[in-house]
């Protein structure tokens, strides 16, 4: 069991904060995410779980026992760092012993839990070397076994992969994945790369400058932003956002011009008034060439990337609004040309101008 | 051959000799000789005899006159090569000498005594070396305690300063506290605080804690060394941080830290205060002088001071003691020039 | 992970590291079990404070301490060294070293060991720091050029540096007394007769000069060394594509990059050369007469050697060259916190 909660906690150095009213609620389980934009707060969220700071105000909870004071090393937390932060003058052996040793474990436990770790990440071949002799994806799998054997209530993540070249990152995640599964054990991982909050998290936390943008499963992220940050944060590339008005607002749907075409969005939007200035999103992947004579923007291409599965363009429409469009397949554009773009009504995002979700 | 005297004095660049090519080698040679020079002169000298020293123009090597056994005399005789009036030399042996005149006798003839003009002889020479420079002095005299002061106050002293020093530069490099910068001003800003300073209520400190004429009065007052912790705090400086908070997540107190993480990663700062350290402590004179009053306790530089400052001053026993005091910062020079190099270059320590 | 570290990494782990460190580790792990209390108590900032600790109260005993009550030493008179048994005179010992009819002529002071000792310093350091600073330089300069085996020859200048003081002024008592090298090279190259060094004032000052730069210019040229490495290699070749000739080089490209260093080493060989007093203590004992007594000497006597000892001039002189020294140090601090800004740009 550890639900790890978190009640206002703030953080600050000196003048600077950092962290500002930060509520969470971390279920038994869970794979967690931290993701966010660099300097946002995520690293410092996760040192003051493991005790390795001390939030300025606030509380922390594990399994509902207060642990604001409880030193990092009884939290019964595990932490794997960003660059690993293996001991280079010890073995692999003596790294992954070292902590069950300061616990004063007995020798044929500390050894029985070694090799049950090496079996499971596939490190026993080299135990009895040294970090500096790894490479990179072997110093990882280390890092992680010495957070396996100490068998924690939660894991903490530090931007674990972010050391990896593409490749290895990849396989990787999928490993951690797996490891999740099989563990069950509650995991929280920060990453500035969104890609991997969405193929690892079961749930999603936003932060932007020291405070939580929205939370939530990937899909809830990608599907229902919660604000115009969340929204460009979450998908590659990045949503669109251009100007709209509202023409009318429904109980069922919302009309809303943009690009000179009046849309009717199918959802209601809770307190807007006709006329009112919106910011209306689309991501470039629910972007499609319009057929012959069918409604569309037309758009001048400014820039095409054709990448073989897909073909990016970008484009400005008449009233100088910039696009993006992620169009399947391969597509014989080029700069210059006009063409017309077509987006379903269901796919956009209204958003007001302070960013919050209308509809 | 050709190819190693051109290897030797190859130039810069172009084929002509420039005259700073010139120079160079003549700066070279020339250190050579006057950096070397009176180091192997003095271990030369220390091989002389009493009599070989006080000879001019002295001679490169160490030579004694050769002796016989003569019959009829009960000590050995020294040997000559005598010219003869008609040209011939001959070796003779010396009995007594009288103004300019020597007597001497052929060793194989030893009843005749022949009048020889000393100007008409030469010594017979060998080369022998005069290890008794080097034995009397620890027999007769307390230079075995002298070198065991020496080794003790050396070992000491680097050991402690090695401990303190790496402790307060961890907890300058990797704790966050008050008064910590003001801490490093007064470290850095006392780096210059000479001893030459502070002696006279150093020594009143000494001795008001029981120091004087302790060997611990004498190194007390070093091992504090502003320049160990700020040089051991630059290098844990670059320690990542992630490692410290690791371990901590690892369950380990600090002081495991410390000792299990910081210090094994800090070996190399370590070992060049060390090197420094035994150097400096092998080194120290004026403070020595002042704390110890007591022969016995005297360390090798303050022994060889007082022998070498008596009126009557026995140069082949200093001589010889001086290299043996010179030898162990020697073997530090020849095993460790390197490491010292890069720690001068990098810190400007000395 | 910072690549200082993969030196260490690249070893082999042996576990027989431990069988050698066993009774420290034990000490270790017994020294860890009261320490461990202490943190849970004191917290981190407490164990801060332990480690910081040992070496603070050495220095504050034996430096800092020393350091304040010296200025109470300067205003007590007596020839007793505990403070409880002097006196307190005020600035009377200042008065007293002050106390000249003429300051460029020592004999009209009261303190006129004083005044000789400080005129000798001076004239020794801008003499032996000037001369220093020039072999340095060049012996940094041929030294940086692409000789046939550099450290070898570095090696040769840099030998006298870890040399005991006593043992450097041994080494040229010996070659500068009349039965010495220095007669035996004169009279075989020119027939000169040999002639006691030591004993002639003029001599004994240029052998106090030239003995301290023959131990220390290793040291000093070493840094230059250093200095004239970190030189791009790139403004070489590019002054060399100009046609630029060697001499220019030198003055405009080699020399002004150089100058930190110069400066560094100008500042830390005057602070060295100001406290001047082993080498020239174990050469010529501070004479003939009075010509090689320097400072240090001089305090050293006052306050601990000489019959009529006088600790309180003693600390009073002390801190007059202390404040000399004090000067040096922030011009020193000065440059070398302009050289790590010069360093950032």
């Amino acid at each position: 069991m550890s639900r790890i909660t978190l009640e206002k906690v703030c953080k600050s150095f000196g003048a600077l904060g950092v962290l500002h009213d930060i509520d969470l609620d971390i279920r038994d389980g869970e794979f967690v995410v931290f993701v966010g934009p660099s300097g946002c707060g995520k690293s410092t969220l996760l040192r003051q779980i493991a005790g390795l700071d001390r939030p300025t105000s606030g509380e922390i909870h594990i399994d509902g026992k207060l642990v604001n004071t409880v030193p990092a090393a009884d939290r019964g937390l595990a932490m794997v760092f960003q660059s690993y932060a293996l001991y280079p003058h010890m073995s692999v052996r003596q790294n992954l012993a070292f902590g069950l040793e300061n616990a004063r474990m007995p020798r044929a436990e500390i050894d029985k839990r070694i090799a049950e770790a090496a079996r499971m990440l596939e490190i026993g071949d080299y135990l009895e070397r040294r970090p500096g002799q790894l490479s990179g994806g072997q110093r990882q799998r280390v890092a992680i076994g010495r957070a396996i054997v100490r068998n924690p209530t939660a894991f903490l993540l530090d931007e674990p992969l972010s050391n990896l070249d593409a490749e290895l990152r990849i396989s990787m995640r999928a490993e951690l994945s797996a490891l999740h599964d099989r563990l069950r054990t509650t995991m929280i991982y920060v990453t500035h790369d969104q890609i991997e909050a969405m193929t690892l998290a079961s749930r999603i936390v936003v932060l932007r400058k020291g405070r939580v943008e929205q939370v939530g499963t990937p899909l809830d992220l990608y599907n229902r932003p919660a604000n115009r940050f969340v929204a460009g944060f979450i998908g590659a590339p990045s949503m669109n956002f251009v100007k709209g008005t509202v023409v009318e607002a429904g109980d069922t749907a919302t009309s809303v011009s943009l690009m000179g075409l009046s849309v009717a969005v199918p959802r209601p939007a809770a307190g807007v008034a006709p006329g009112q200035a919106v910011s209306v999103g689309l991501r470039p992947q629910h972007i499609s060439l319009a057929g012959d004579g069918g409604d569309g923007v037309p758009v001048e291409v400014t820039l095409v990337e054709a990448l073989g599965s897909e073909t990016v363009i970008h484009g400005r429409t008449g009233g100088g609004e910039r696009l993006q469009a992620v169009l399947a397949g391969q597509h014989a554009l080029r700069a210059g040309e006009s063409v017309r773009l077509a987006f379903a009504p269901a796919d956009l995002h209204l958003f007001d101008d302070a960013g919050l979700r209308l509809a | 051959m050709g190819n190693v005297l051109r290897f030797l004095t190859r130039r810069r660049g172009g084929d002509r000799w420039h005259w700073t090519d010139v120079v160079t080698w003549v700066w070279l040679i020339g250190g050579l000789l006057v950096m070397f020079g009176p180091a192997v002169w003095l271990v030369l000298s220390s091989f002389k005899t009493p009599a070989a020293l006080a000879a001019f123009p002295p001679t490169l090597m160490p030579y004694v006159i050769e002796e016989a056994i003569v019959a009829g005399y009960d000590r050995p005789l020294p040997l000559y090569e005598v010219r003869q009036a008609d040209g011939r030399t001959v070796v003779l042996a010396e009995v007594r000498r009288i103004g300019i005149v020597a007597q001497m006798v052929d060793p194989r003839a030893p009843e005749t005594i022949v009048k020889v003009n000393i100007a008409d002889r030469q010594p017979v020479e060998k080369v022998s070396f005069a290890t008794s420079n080097y034995t009397e002095p620890f027999v007769h005299f307390d230079f075995l305690r002298y070198l065991w002061n020496s080794v003790f106050v050396t070992v000491m002293a680097t050991a402690v300063t090695l401990l303190i020093n790496s402790m307060a530069a961890f907890a300058l490099a990797k704790y966050k506290f008050r008064g910590q910068s003001l801490i490093l001003i007064v470290i850095v800003g006392t780096l210059m605080v000479p001893l030459g300073v502070i002696m006279v209520p150093l020594y009143s400190m000494i001795s008001a804690l029981g120091l004087f004429n302790s060997l611990w009065g004498v190194i007390w007052p070093t091992v504090a060394t502003p320049t160990g912790v700020f040089l051991l705090r630059q290098y844990m400086l670059t320690i990542p941080d992630e490692l410290i908070d690791a371990a901590r997540m690892d369950k380990a107190s600090e002081w495991q830290i410390y000792w299990r993480i910081v210090l094994p990663l800090a070996t190399p700062a370590l070992a060049v205060l060390a090197i420094f350290s035994v150097v400096w402590r092998w080194n120290d004179f004026l403070w020595p002088l002042i704390v110890l009053s007591q022969s016995q306790l005297y360390t090798l530089q303050v022994g060889l001071n007082v022998y070498a400052g008596q009126l009557n001053v026995q140069w082949h026993y200093i001589l010889a003691m001086t290299v043996v005091t010179m030898i162990p910062v020697v073997l530090v020079f020849v095993f460790l020039q390197r490491f010292i190099a890069r720690g001068i270059a990098t810190s400007g320590l000395k | 992970m910072s690549n200082r570290h993969e030196g260490q990494e690249a070893r082999p782990a042996r576990r027989s590291d431990g069988l050698l460190l066993i009774p420290v580790k034990a000490v270790m792990q017994v020294i860890d079990v009261p320490l461990r209390a202490w943190q849970r108590l004191a917290g981190l900032t407490g164990m801060a404070s332990f480690f910081l600790l040992p070496n603070m109260a050495v220095f504050a005993i034996f430096v800092l301490v020393p350091f304040v009550i010296n200025f109470v030493y300067s205003v007590t008179g007596g020839t007793e060294i505990f403070l409880d048994q002097r006196f307190y005179v005020g600035a009377a010992q200042y008065r007293d070293i002050f106390d000249c009819r003429s300051y460029l002529d020592p004999s009209t002071c009261v303190e006129d060991g004083f005044w000789v000792s400080t005129r000798n310093t001076a004239l020794f350091v801008v003499v032996q720091v000037a001369l220093m600073i020039l072999v340095a330089l060049v012996t940094a300069l041929v030294l940086n050029r692409e000789i046939a085996g550099r450290s070898f020859w570095r090696a040769v200048f840099f030998f006298p540096v870890l040399l005991s003081p006593v043992v450097v002024g041994l080494i040229w008592r010996w070659i500068l007394q009349r039965q010495g090298l220095l007669n035996l090279v004169l009279y075989e190259l020119f027939g000169f007769e040999p002639y006691s060094w030591l004993t002639d004032r003029n001599a004994a000052f240029a052998a106090a000069v030239g003995v301290t730069i023959w131990a220390r210019v290793g040291f000093f040229a070493l840094i230059l060394l250093a200095g004239l490495q970190a030189i791009p290699k790139e403004l070489y070749e590019a002054a060399e594509m100009d046609g630029t000739r060697r001499t220019r080089v030198f003055f405009r490209i080699t020399l002004p990059l150089l100058m930190p260093n110069l400066l560094v080493v100008l500042v830390l060989g005057l602070i060295r050369s100001v406290q001047v007093f082993d080498e020239a203590y174990v050469l010529t004992g501070g004479g003939p007469g009075t010509s090689t007594m320097y400072l240090t000497q001089y305090i050293y006597e006052k306050g601990f050697a000489s019959d009529l000892r006088d600790p309180g001039l003693a600390a009073a002189a002390s801190i007059l060259m202390g404040a000399v020294l004090v000067v040096l140090t922030l011009v020193q601090m000065a440059a070398s916190r302009r050289n790590e800004k010069k360093g950032e740009r």
